[in-house]
């Protein structure tokens, strides 16, 4: 009985032990990672590349889904807001929601399963088939020459996605709401510019998918890098980038909602 | 792929995103509004500020000149001071009243101006000293009840 007590509690402390060591293993490669990028950021061409990879092969996801996010936010708000009789406040909802919330986290989510999961597939191939260390024994820096300019790219891309995914919703909102059922155009546009703040919608929207690219795309190389190299390890890996970077996702938001939007109105 | 077309996607994906940014300021934000020109600050001490909060439109004649900047409760008059933005090209006159008012009947609530005759023009940190404070609904209907109550004592006399 007292033997297995103690081997209950001696397996949870495993677990604690074992998961803060991945965690300091991953912060220690997310620092290796920043300080080795200035090779990627010499040779500009390596991270170009991957911005087409990561960035322009997930725009149709991003702009179909920021269209339909928009239409159904639009028809969902206007049903509601037509019960009390401020339809008109419809396109300040479309807007509000999608610059706050939807647009960063939604296009964040995507990107985490378009664009993560195929960087940490690439990588952890890489690994697999030992290519990382032939790179090694060339004496190219397979962190400076693989890693960094994939994490630079996905950094990059995902605020400008963001801003795309916003945009389309608006649209899709306005077509909807405007186009379809016939809320008034021009109370559409100025309840919405009423309402949008530059600096505390717009800026903070944007800051919000900038730490979310940073996260999602740590872990992505992460998890690549760190993959077993077996089929079986890379295909866990995958996994573990999109549940891991969704959580990730999930929890960041909340913790930066609270910081930016607590006490404004 | 070549290098090129890869680059040309490249620059289109970067110029729909810093696009997207700009559509997003401008036409869906308020930065356009935002006053890229010079405004002025107005000063004013409020009994009671209702539920006005900072970004609180500061409306004339129904038209938006100006925002609301900061709420302070000062503690030498026990009252509240807010200190609103005003666009440059709007000048109110010296004997302004500012009241706080309620958009519809359970809307936000905004400072309206009511521009005065006097020829002299409230200047950058003027403070504006005819106020009228918010109209707080269980005042009213205590003052209410207080009125009925003395009509029937009076009615009883």
């Amino acid at each position: 009985m007292l033997k297995r007590i103690i081997s209950s509690i001696r397996g949870i402390g495993h677990h604690v032990i074992d998961s803060t060591w991945r965690l300091g293993y991953a912060s220690r490669f997310f620092i290796l990672v920043l300080l080795k990028s200035s090779t990627s950021l010499r040779r500009i061409g390596l991270v170009i590349r991957e911005l087409y990879f990561t960035g322009v092969l997930s725009l149709i996801i991003i702009l179909v889904s920021g269209l339909f996010v928009g239409m159904v936010l639009g028809l969902q708000g206007y049903e509601t807001l037509q019960k009390f009789g401020s339809e008109s406040a419809v396109g300040a909802l479309v807007a509000l929601s999608l610059v706050r919330e939807l647009g960063p986290v939604v296009a964040a989510l995507l990107f985490a399963s378009r664009a993560g999961s195929a960087i940490t597939a690439e990588i952890g191939l890489m690994k697999a088939t030992e290519q990382l260390s032939a790179m090694g024994m060339m004496a190219v820096d397979p962190v400076a020459r693989v890693v960094a300019p994939r994490f630079w790219a996905g950094v990059i891309s995902m605020p400008f996605l963001a801003a795309m995914f916003s945009v389309m919703g608006v649209f899709g909102g306005y077509l909807v709401t405007v186009v379809f059922i016939g809320v008034d155009e021009g109370s559409f546009w100025s309840q919405m510019q009423n309402n949008v703040d530059f600096r505390i919608d717009i800026v903070n929207g944007v800051i919000k998918s900038c730490f979310f690219g940073v996260a999602v795309t740590a872990i992505a190389v992460f998890e690549g890098y760190d993959a077993p190299p077996t089929a079986e390890g890379v295909s866990g890996a995958t996994t573990r980038t999109v549940v891991t970077s969704s959580l990730a996702i999930l929890g960041l938001d909340f913790i930066l909602t609270a910081f930016m939007f607590r006490g404004i109105s | 792929m070549q290098r090129t077309t890869m680059d040309l996607w490249v620059g289109l994906f970067v110029m729909l995103g810093i696009g997207a940014l700009l559509i997003l300021s401008l036409k869906v934000g308020n930065l356009g509004t935002y006053g890229a020109g010079q405004s002025y600050d107005l000063v004013g001490n409020f009994e009671n500020i209702g539920g006005l909060k900072v970004r609180a439109p500061v409306k004339s004649a129904g038209v938006v000149v100006g925002r609301v900047t900061d709420i302070q409760f000062s503690l030498e008059t026990y009252d509240a001071v807010v200190t609103m933005r005003i666009g440059d090209h709007y000048k109110f006159p010296k004997d302004t009243f500012a009241s706080i008012l309620t958009a519809g009947l359970l809307g936000e609530q905004y400072i309206g101006l009511d521009a005065g005759g006097e020829e002299a023009m409230l200047k950058d940190g003027d403070k504006v000293m005819l106020t009228n404070s918010a109209i707080v609904l269980e005042e009213m209907v205590g003052r209410f009840l207080f009125d009925e109550a003395a009509k029937v004592d009076t009615d009883l006399e």
